[in-house]
């Protein structure tokens, strides 16, 4: 089973990465964005056929190791 | 009195850390992040460097460490544990302080000498530092833009735990003086217990005038008065 999890900057945490890739797109001639964010993309094998019981180990693991609270936020995705 | 720095793979801190432990007379050991234990050890030291290269995030995965068991123990009977870059890193990765460290606002490394103010002496960590000296003090980083929320950083601010800020020559907390955007310009913090504390400027790198500046031994000869006022020797055992 796959399991996909993305995440991202906090809205009020300054992403000095996303602005940058803004500014280059800006500079780049991509007039239309507005705003752009950079986060993680983790993409994780799971071994086990049970949905609930992979969304709930990994929902912890995402709480307590893959994302820090204090500054990301995460959204977990299983195919 | 005995100090316990750390070791995780990729630490790179821990033996100028050691050298200046001992250069100000006193016993330092290394202490690897699989022990269980921090053995006698009066005071800890969580060492800078890019333990496990900074993967996932800084210090996301050191904090998972055996040894990492020990020093929270450690600091919840009151022990002294300072972080110093990746240490500080590693210890609000552990919760064991306030907030986060992210990316330096021009996604720079910067390697310079910087100026700190010292906020409060009445901590384990600045009860020495001379009052209104500014420490002449070099950062290595390239994610040390200290963040916290709103309310994080009322309470350190009604707390007095805020222990250090980026200034100027002359004490002003300027804007350009701040060289990561940390917020309130903040470069170290202690714990609402006080006994636990971080900073990612390097004081173990300004602790010698070979070094161009020795201030840094200050923060060191805090945490000598600091034991030395304790009751009875107070050791992990």
């Amino acid at each position: 089973m796959k399991v996909k999890i993305v995440i991202t900057p906090k809205k009020a945490v300054l992403d000095p990465q996303g602005k940058a890739v803004r500014n280059a797109l800006a500079q780049m001639g991509y007039t239309g964005v507005k705003d752009v964010r950079v986060g993680k993309f983790l993409e994780i094998e799971w071994d086990g056929t049970d949905a609930e019981s992979a969304r709930r180990q990994l929902d912890e693991a995402a709480h307590k190791f893959l994302s820090n609270p204090v500054i990301e936020d995460y959204k977990l995705e299983i195919e | 009195m005995n100090f316990a720095v750390l070791q995780f793979p990729a630490s790179n801190c821990d033996q100028d850390a050691i050298h200046a432990l001992r250069c100000l007379g006193h016993s330092a050991r290394y202490v690897w992040h699989k022990e269980n234990s921090l053995g006698d050890a009066h005071a800890v030291i969580v060492p800078g460097g890019f333990s496990y290269g900074d993967y996932l995030r800084c210090g996301a995965i050191a904090r998972f460490s055996p040894v990492m068991q020990a020093v929270k123990q450690f600091a919840d009977h009151g022990g002294l544990v300072l972080g110093i870059c990746n240490g500080f890193q590693v210890l609000t990765e552990a919760g064991l302080l306030p907030g986060a460290l992210i990316r330096n606002r021009d996604l720079q490394f910067h390697c310079e000498h910087i100026f700190l103010k010292t906020v409060t002496g009445h901590s384990p960590f600045t009860n020495k530092i001379p009052a209104g000296k500014r420490l002449k003090i070099p950062i290595a980083h390239g994610e040390g833009c200290y963040f916290a929320d709103e309310d994080t950083l009322a309470r350190l601010n009604a707390n007095h735990q805020i222990l250090w800020q980026y200034c100027d020559a002359d004490g002003n907390l300027t804007d350009t003086a701040n060289p990561n955007g940390s917020l309130l310009n903040i470069a170290g913090i202690c714990s609402e217990t006080r006994n636990v504390a971080g900073l990612m400027p390097h004081p173990e790198r300004a602790s010698e005038l070979l070094l161009s500046s020795d201030d840094g031994k200050w923060i060191f000869e805090s945490i000598f008065a600091a034991l030395q006022e304790r009751p009875a020797a107070q050791t992990a055992n």
